[in-house]
């Protein structure tokens, strides 16, 4: 009965996030306030995991940064502050959480396309 | 004027303002009251309002009871709690809702925190413990000291240490009104309110403004 309640007051989930998968190659276009300029900035990288608890989901993307600097980035999937998130690629993977991308770089830390 | 009400915790969740910024919130299900009685200076020595709230089944309450809400010819209603209010501006009979409260106002919410037993001085007081090395054994945890030796001889009243922890009367203040749902009598403030889901909870005007 109360969680029908909450249901009720929860926000609806962001139409522009499409379901994601860890593994994904996705750019995420954010809006982003400074003083009274509105702007979007652009976040690509690889999901590593995703959070899905209601209002609460999240999901977390990881991008290497222009010096080699492991850059991850936690997003709330019904945020309104998500403009669109676009899935460039899908990849083969195993787990349901990719922490072991952050001991991996080069090479190593490739994953393989899925189709 | 009157503002207080009688509600029900029902769960945390949390919304986003016109930012975008995600804002946690307890949603509590609140009134609608009835006012049960208007106390004056005149009959009573002060002035309050009593709200009741939760109708129930008429066996549910004693004969007394009944006979108390009959007197407005009001439903049976198993909570009664009383607001001190210097000008209530509302009469015996009357139905109190959520309209009460505007969104950004600042109220103080009582509840009755989660009861957790017989509980050790760590946890309760936030106590050190004592040594985790050192050779030490089964002190990790213990209260140490409570008081002085032979002078005085014996512990002082109302010292900290080990027992019935929780199920007490807390207030949270200055908490924010962030959601007023007058059609399923809701009412949202931003953090959370001690107690259990569905636990008795009120809602005043807040202290501290």
């Amino acid at each position: 009965m109360s969680e029908q309640i909450l249901k009720a007051i929860e926000p609806q989930p962001n139409p522009n996030v499409p379901p994601l998968r860890p593994g994904d190659v996705v750019s995420v276009h954010v809006k982003i306030k400074e003083g009274n300029r509105e702007r979007v900035q652009e976040f690509k990288g690889t999901v590593l995991f995703t959070k899905n608890a209601g209002a609460g989901s999240t999901f977390t993307v990881r991008r290497i940064a222009s010096n080699g600097i492991g850059v991850e980035r936690t997003f709330l999937t019904y945020s309104p502050r998500i403009e669109k998130v676009v899935v460039e690629r899908h990849s083969k993977v195993r787990r349901a959480r990719l922490f072991y991308l952050r001991n991996r770089t080069g090479k190593s830390a490739r994953l393989k396309q899925r189709f | 004027m009157l503002k207080g009400l009688i509600g029900k915790k029902i769960g945390m969740t949390q919304i986003f303002d016109e930012n975008g910024v995600a804002i946690p919130v307890t949603v509590i299900e609140a009134g609608p009251c009835y006012v049960t009685q208007v106390r004056t200076p005149e009959n009573d020595g002060y002035s309050a309002v009593q709200l009741g709230f939760e109708e129930v089944k008429p066996k549910r309450l004693t004969g007394g009871e009944l006979g108390h809400l009959k007197r407005n010819n009001l439903p049976p209603l198993r909570f009664l709690r009383e607001f001190r209010v210097k000008n209530p501006e509302v009469k015996e009979g009357d139905k109190v809702t959520v309209e009460c409260f505007a969104v950004g106002e600042r109220v103080d919410v009582v509840g009755t925190s989660k009861g957790k037993g017989f509980q050790g001085g760590v946890k309760r007081y936030h106590f050190r413990g004592g040594p985790k090395t050192h050779g030490q054994s089964d002190r990790h945890r213990a209260p140490g000291s409570r008081s002085s030796g032979t002078t005085p001889g014996r512990v002082y009243k109302g010292s900290r240490g080990p027992g019935h922890m929780g199920n007490d009367r807390v207030t949270a203040q200055g908490l924010k009104v962030v959601l007023v749902d007058t059609e399923r009598n809701l009412i949202g403030v931003k953090g959370s309110v001690p107690g259990a889901k569905g636990g008795l909870v009120v809602i005043k005007e807040a202290r501290k403004q």
